[in-house]
């Protein structure tokens, strides 16, 4: 059994501890806002935190995580109002949406490390976040309108 | 019966000269292991002192060069901020960046996607025991694009070569992250010694004074 903590609550998972991460959140532990995409660490469709930072779940073994602090989307803020995902919404930035929890997972270790962060920071953090609808000009304005959001009192 | 010159050599004489060699040689090797060990504090203490050793010194840098040179190792010491990639050196994706600690920045730090170990398969990302890093962005030790002369004195300087006396360079082609090289996971080529041959020269290197090759010499590759 590995025990380890996701989103705040204690799970015991009897599986492999080679297993990747990503199949005992989607396949045990049933949260399947996180996303399989690559499988190889390309993409950052799976990206969650691990002791907050934002791991690649398709290629992190269980093992890694346990007796640690998993955070995935769902987990994010209790009610899905941390800034980035106020500013998500209010710029649209979706289209199909498949990459949008690995993005905003990434985008969230950004704003934690950086508050006001620039075009050049955004893009050191998130070109490794692939979106095949494109929606990188609408993921920057978000980021920029969250650390705005952070600034007033929004931050988590 | 005439008395011959052995006569003096009595047992108790041969076990007392036998223990005053003993002392003798114990201390001898005690002063000499003790010279080693400050010997190798500093590279001031590293030099040729025969036209032979310098030369054993310069040829056993050319193979350790080679080594260095390959990919396994240059692309982890690269001459920009951007980690490389492959047999061929290229850029390595997702626009990931050294950092200032050389571990990468924000969502794209190296232990994001590297594990403890080679992920299976090909192009899967790599990984070993030791956290998978690049240098940091004060100490950059790059090897890309350095001739051998120019990579033996780099690696002689410890304001270049984060620090490290002639016994901390001996000490580190044992880690984790320099023996990688010869297991890369699937789709990786390893260096171009063997790696018990690659530590030969590179104790050859130093124990023979570390010798820069003249600076003439050509890049291996």
């Amino acid at each position: 059994m590995i025990k380890l903590t996701v989103n705040g609550q204690p799970f015991s998972v009897d599986v492999e501890p080679g297993m990747p991460l990503l199949w005992v959140i989607r396949d045990v532990l049933h949260l399947t806002g996180t996303k399989y995409g690559c499988g190889m660490a390309q993409c950052g469709a799976c990206t969650v935190h691990l002791n907050g930072d934002a791991v690649r779940s398709c290629v992190t073994p269980v093992k890694r995580a346990e007796n640690q602090t998993v955070t995935t989307i769902e987990g994010l803020s209790p009610n899905s109002t941390h800034p980035l995902q106020q500013a998500w919404i209010a710029e649209d930035v979706p289209q199909c949406g498949y990459c949008q929890s690995g993005q905003i997972m990434a985008a969230a270790v950004l704003l934690k490390e950086n508050p006001n962060p620039t075009d050049q920071d955004i893009d050191d953090a998130m070109s490794g976040n692939i979106c095949r609808c494109g929606t990188y000009q609408r993921v920057r304005k978000a980021i920029h309108h969250a650390a705005e959001l952070q600034k007033q009192g929004g931050a988590q | 019966m005439k008395t011959g010159w052995y006569n003096h050599i009595r047992p108790g004489n041969i076990t007392l000269c036998a223990t005053a060699i003993t002392l003798a040689l114990t201390l001898a090797a005690t002063l000499g292991f003790k010279n080693d060990d400050d010997k190798y504090k500093s590279w001031d203490n590293i030099k040729a002192v025969t036209a032979r050793d310098s030369l054993l010194s310069a040829n056993a840098f050319m193979q350790v060069y080679k080594v260095l040179m390959s990919p396994r190792c240059m692309n982890c010491h690269p001459s920009g901020d951007i980690p490389l990639n492959g047999d061929d050196n290229h850029l390595h994706p997702q626009g990931v960046k050294r950092g200032p600690d050389g571990k990468g920045v924000y969502a794209l730090k190296c232990t994001n996607c590297h594990q403890k170990q080679n992920t299976p398969g090909l192009n899967m990302p790599p990984g070993t025991t030791e956290e998978w890093h690049l240098p940091p962005s004060n100490m950059k030790m790059v090897f890309q694009g350095k001739t051998a002369h120019e990579l033996a004195e780099q690696l002689k300087d410890t304001k270049q070569n984060g620090g490290k006396s002639p016994h901390d360079m001996l000490e580190h082609v044992k880690t984790d992250l320099v023996k990688w090289g010869w297991n890369p996971g699937e789709g990786r080529s390893t260096p171009p010694l063997p790696y018990a041959e690659f530590v030969k020269q590179w104790n050859q290197w130093i124990n023979s004074g570390a010798v820069a090759p003249a600076s003439g010499e050509k890049l291996a590759r």
